[in-house]
C-alpha cells in the first residue's frame, strides 16, 4: 500500500544522503522524495511516498527514527492529511491547439506561466493523482517537458508536526 | 588560551579516560600523532594494517565496558578500516573511530589520500561527522563517544581534516550532551511488562532465549536471577554466550545453524518464548516459515525498536535497556513460582531432558587423528573455563562456541553478524590489553589466522602474551563442509595449499611456536603453552581434515530439520 511519511530531520551536510541510503541498502521504494529548509532554518522537513507491507512500512518507521540526524517520523496515512504536488508542463501551443490547451489548463484549474509563439508552460497543482489526469488529458505529441515536485504532505487539522 | 586541533584531540581523548588508542600515522593526522608523541596519558598501539586498529579496538570494548577508539589516516587508512567499522557495525560495538581528511580546500579535488570517509562509512557505523571547524571538534568528539555508548551501541566516525587539526581554538570539552534528534529509551513500558508476566505464567512449554544484547547491556546478572526464578530453559544466542552460566542445569545451550538438538528443539516447540536482547537472525531461526509451523506466543525486550517484529512478528514487543527491564520484570514476578504450573513445567523438562540426551555434540574420542573438538574440550579445562576466548570465522569458531562452556559475560569475542575472518589475533589483542592479567586464547583456523598474521608483530612490540589456538585442517573447513553437503564432494578453492610453517613463522617474530600432530600431544602442549605467562605462543594443531560441525540446520531449513552426527 501507498504511504506517506513525514519527517523532520537535522538541516546538516548528508542528512539526505542518510536516508536515501537507507532506502536504497534495505531495498525499500522511493516513489518520491521532497525536502526542503523549514521555518527554523535547522530543520529540514522531508515528505516521502513510499509503498510496502504493513509489515515493511513499520521497519521503515523504525528504521527512519533510528538515524540520529532524524528529529521526527509519521506516517500521514495515520490520519486525515493532505497531499499537493506540483508540475510545470511545456506544451505546444501554436494553431487550433492554442486556444484547447488554455482551456485544459483552466479546467485543471492550472496557470500559464510563460508564453511564446508556438508554447506555454503551465504550472498545476494537487494530487499525483490530478497531474496524472492532466497529462493523459491532453495529446501526448502536444507536451514538450514536464517537472514534477513530488508530494509534500500535512496531516488536517490541528494536527502538527514540531520538533 | 587557544590550542591547535590536532591537541583538542588527545584532550578529549583524555577527558573520556581513554586509555589505549589503536592506530597508524599517514600525512592527514601527522599534527595528532606529534600531540600524542607530548604525552602519555593516552597509550598508542601501533597496528601494522588499519582493518586490526579497527578490530583491536573492538575486541578491547567487547572484553570490557568501555569503548574501544582508533585512529587511521585519510583514503586507504580509512577504506583498510571499513570491514573493521562494519564488523563492530554488526554486532553493535561502541568503538569511535578518528580518521585524517584531506584539508578542507582540497576535499572534492581527488587529493592525495583523499576518499569520502564520511561517504563510504555511511552504511556501516550508527553514525559519523565531518568536522570543517575547529570550534566543532570538541563537541563533535563528546557527541561521537555518547552515541557510541549509549542506546544500541555502534561504532561512530569521526573524520578530521588536517587543516582542523591546525587551526586554533580555546579547548572546552563539554561535561554532557543532548541532542534532539537522539533520546534512547531507557524503561520498559510497565504495561507491557505487565502483559509479559501474564504470559510466563500461563506458559506450559516455555523458553528464554538471550542475545548479545544481554552482554552489551550488562544485563548477565539479572538474567542469571530472571531464568532461575522463572524455572525456564535458556538458550543463548552465538553472541549471547556468557550471558547465562553455560554449566547451569537450565542452560541447553547455543541455538541456531549450530546449535544444540535441544536448543532449537525446545525453541521450535515452546508456546511461549521470552526473547532478551536478540534478534531473530536467520542463523538463529532457520527458515520463519518453518519457524511459524508451531503457535508461539513470542515477548522481545530490545533496546532497539527496528528489531522487534523485523523478521518475526511479535505480540509483546517492550522496548527498553535489557537491565532495566530484567529488573522491572523481576519486581513484577513477586509470587511467580506459587501462580506457575509447574507440573507442566515438569513435563517439559522431561521432554528437553530427552532431547538432550541425545548428546548432539559427540565426537570420535578415540581417534588417531587430533579432533579440534578435543583441543577446545582440553584448553577449556586447563583454563578452568576462565579465559578470555577470542575466535576468527567459520568451523574452529562453532566448536569454540560449542565446547569452551562460558559461565561468564564479555569471556566470548569473536564477529557473529558480519563473520570476519582475521578478527582473532586482533580481538586477542584489545582483550589482553583490556586484561593483562587474564588468559587470552585466540581459537583460529589457518585461513583465518593469515588474513590478519601481520599483527603478530604488533604483539611483538608491546609484548602481548596471547596463545593462539590454530585449529589447522588445510581447508576453509566451514567451506568444504558445505561443499561436501551441497555440492557434491566438489571441493572448489577450498583447499590451502602452500601454507607455512606457523611454528617457525611465529618464530621469525620472536615469539614461541609449537606444531602438535598427536592427540597424546595436546594437553602436554596446552599446558605448556599456558605456563609462558609472558610469551605470545602459537600453537599449530594439526586436525582432522574432514571433520564437520555438528548439528546443522542447513541454511532455508528449519530449526527442527537438524542434521545430526
Amino acid at each position: 500500500m501507498r504511504h506517506i511519511l513525514s519527517l523532520l530531520l537535522e538541516n546538516e551536510p548528508g542528512a539526505l544522503s542518510r536516508v536515501s541510503g537507507l532506502f536504497s541498502a534495505r531495498g525499500y521504494n522511493i516513489e518520491s522524495l521532497t525536502v526542503a529548509p523549514t521555518e527554523d532554518p535547522t530543520l529540514s522537513r522531508m515528505t516521502i511516498v513510499t509503498s510496502g507491507s504493513d509489515e515493511v512500512i513499520e521497519q521503515i518507521t523504525k528504521q527512519l527514527n533510528k538515524l540520529v540526524d532524524v528529529v521526527k517520523v509519521v506516517d500521514l496515512n495515520d490520519g486525515e492529511h493532505i497531499e499537493r504536488e506540483m508540475m510545470l508542463v511545456k506544451v505546444r501551443a501554436s494553431g487550433k491547439d492554442r486556444e484547447e490547451m488554455k482551456r485544459m489548463a483552466d479546467i485543471f484549474r492550472g496557470r500559464i506561466i510563460d508564453v511564446t509563439d508556438k508554447a506555454y508552460t503551465i504550472e498545476l497543482t494537487g494530487t499525483g493523482a490530478k497531474l496524472d489526469a492532466f497529462v493523459g488529458a491532453i495529446e501526448r505529441s502536444a507536451i514538450l517537458e514536464t517537472v514534477r515536485t513530488g508530494a509534500s504532505g500535512i496531516g488536517r487539522g490541528e494536527r502538527v508536526l514540531k520538533a | 588560551m587557544e590550542i591547535t586541533g590536532a591537541e583538542v584531540v588527545v584532550r578529549c581523548l583524555q577527558e573520556e579516560g581513554v586509555e589505549y588508542l589503536f592506530g597508524y600515522p599517514g600525512g592527514a593526522v601527522l599534527f595528532i600523532y606529534d600531540e600524542l608523541f607530548k604525552q602519555d596519558k593516552v597509550k598508542h598501539i601501533l597496528v601494522r594494517h588499519e582493518q586490526a586498529a579497527v578490530h583491536a579496538a573492538d575486541g578491547f570494548a567487547r572484553s570490557c565496558e568501555k569503548p574501544g577508539v582508533c585512529l587511521v589516516t585519510s583514503g586507504p587508512g580509512v577504506t583498510n578500516a571499513v570491514t573493521g567499522i562494519a564488523t563492530a557495525y554488526m554486532d553493535s560495538i561502541p568503538v569511535v573511530i578518528l580518521s585524517g581528511q584531506v584539508p578542507t580546500h582540497a576535499i572534492g579535488q581527488d587529493a592525495f589520500q583523499e576518499c569520502d570517509a564520511v561517504g563510504i562509512t555511511r552504511p556501516c557505523v550508527k553514525h559519523n561527522f565531518l568536522v570543517k571547524d575547529v570550534r566543532d571538534l570538541a563537541p563533535t568528539i563528546k557527541k561521537a563517544f555518547y552515541l557510541a555508548t549509549t542506546g544500541r551501541p555502534g561504532p561512530v566516525l569521526v573524520d578530521i581534516p588536517k587543516d582542523v587539526t591546525v587551526a586554533k581554538v580555546a579547548f572546552n570539552y563539554p561535561k554532557t550532551i543532548s541532542m534532539r534528534s537522539y533520546n534512547p529509551v531507557v524503561r520498559g513500558h510497565s504495561g507491557q511488562i505487565k502483559k509479559a508476566v501474564q504470559l510466563l505464567t500461563e506458559a506450559k512449554r516455555p523458553m528464554v532465549y538471550a542475545g548479545g544484547g544481554v552482554i552489551l547491556g550488562n544485563a548477565a546478572a539479572e538474567l542469571t536471577q530472571l531464568v532461575r526464578l522463572l524455572g525456564f530453559p535458556c538458550t543463548n544466542t552465538l553472541m549471547g554466550l556468557g550471558g547465562f552460566p553455560a554449566n547451569d542445569a537450565q542452560s541447553v545451550g547455543m541455538l541456531g545453524m549450530h546449535g544444540t538438538y535441544e536448543a532449537n528443539m525446545a525453541m521450535q516447540h515452546c508456546d511461549v518464548l521470552l526473547a532478551v536482547g536478540a534478534r531473530f537472525d536467520d542463523r538463529v531461526i532457520g527458515n520463519p516459515a518453518h519457524f511459524f509451523e508451531e503457535e508461539r506466543h513470542i515477548i522481545h525486550i530490545d533496546i532497539d525498536p527496528s528489531s522487534i517484529s523485523k523478521r518475526v512478528k511479535v505480540e509483546v514487543p517492550i522496548v527498553g535497556n535489557v537491565r532495566e527491564t530484567l529488573q522491572e520484570l523481576i519486581r513484577q514476578l513477586d509470587g511467580f513460582q506459587e501462580r506457575h504450573d509447574r507440573s507442566a513445567l515438569k513435563t517439559w523438562w522431561t521432554q528437553i531432558e530427552l532431547w538432550r540426551a541425545r548428546d548432539c555434540l559427540k565426537y570420535d574420542r578415540g581417534s588417531a587423528i587430533i579432533k579440534p573438538q578435543y583441543v577446545v574440550e582440553k584448553l577449556y579445562q586447563l583454563t578452568n573455563g576462565d579465559a578470555f576466548v577470542t575466535s576468527d570465522v567459520g568451523q574452529h569458531q562453532m566448536w569454540a562456541a560449542q565446547f569452551y562452556r562460558f559461565d561468564k559475560p564479555r569471556r566470548w569475542i569473536n564477529s557473529g553478524g558480519l563473520g570476519t575472518m582475521g578478527v582473532g589475533l586482533p580481538y586477542a589483542m584489545g582483550v589482553k590489553l583490556a586484561h593483562p592479567d587474564a588468559d587470552v586464547v585466540c581459537i583460529t583456523g589457518e585461513a583465518s589466522i593469515q588474513m590478519c598474521i601481520q599483527e603478530l608483530s604488533t604483539c611483538k612490540q608491546y609484548h602481548l602474551p596471547i596463545k593462539i589456538v590454530n585449529l589447522n585442517n588445510r581447508y576453509l573447513g566451514m567451506v568444504r563442509q558445505w561443499q561436501e553437503f551441497f555440492h557434491g564432494n566438489r571441493y572448489a578453492e577450498s583447499y590451502m595449499d602452500a601454507l607455512p610453517d606457523f611454528a617457525l613463522l611465529a618464530e621469525s617474530y620472536g615469539h614461541v611456536g609449537m606444531r602438535i600432530d598427536k592427540p597424546a600431544d595436546v594437553e602436554p602442549a596446552l599446558k605448556e603453552a599456558l605456563a609462558m605467562k609472558d610469551r605470545l605462543v602459537f600453537m599449530d594443531f594439526i586436525t582432522d581434515q574432514t571433520e564437520n560441525v555438528f548439528p546443522m540446520v542447513p541454511g532455508g531449513k528449519g530449526l527442527s530439520e537438524m542434521i545430526l552426527v
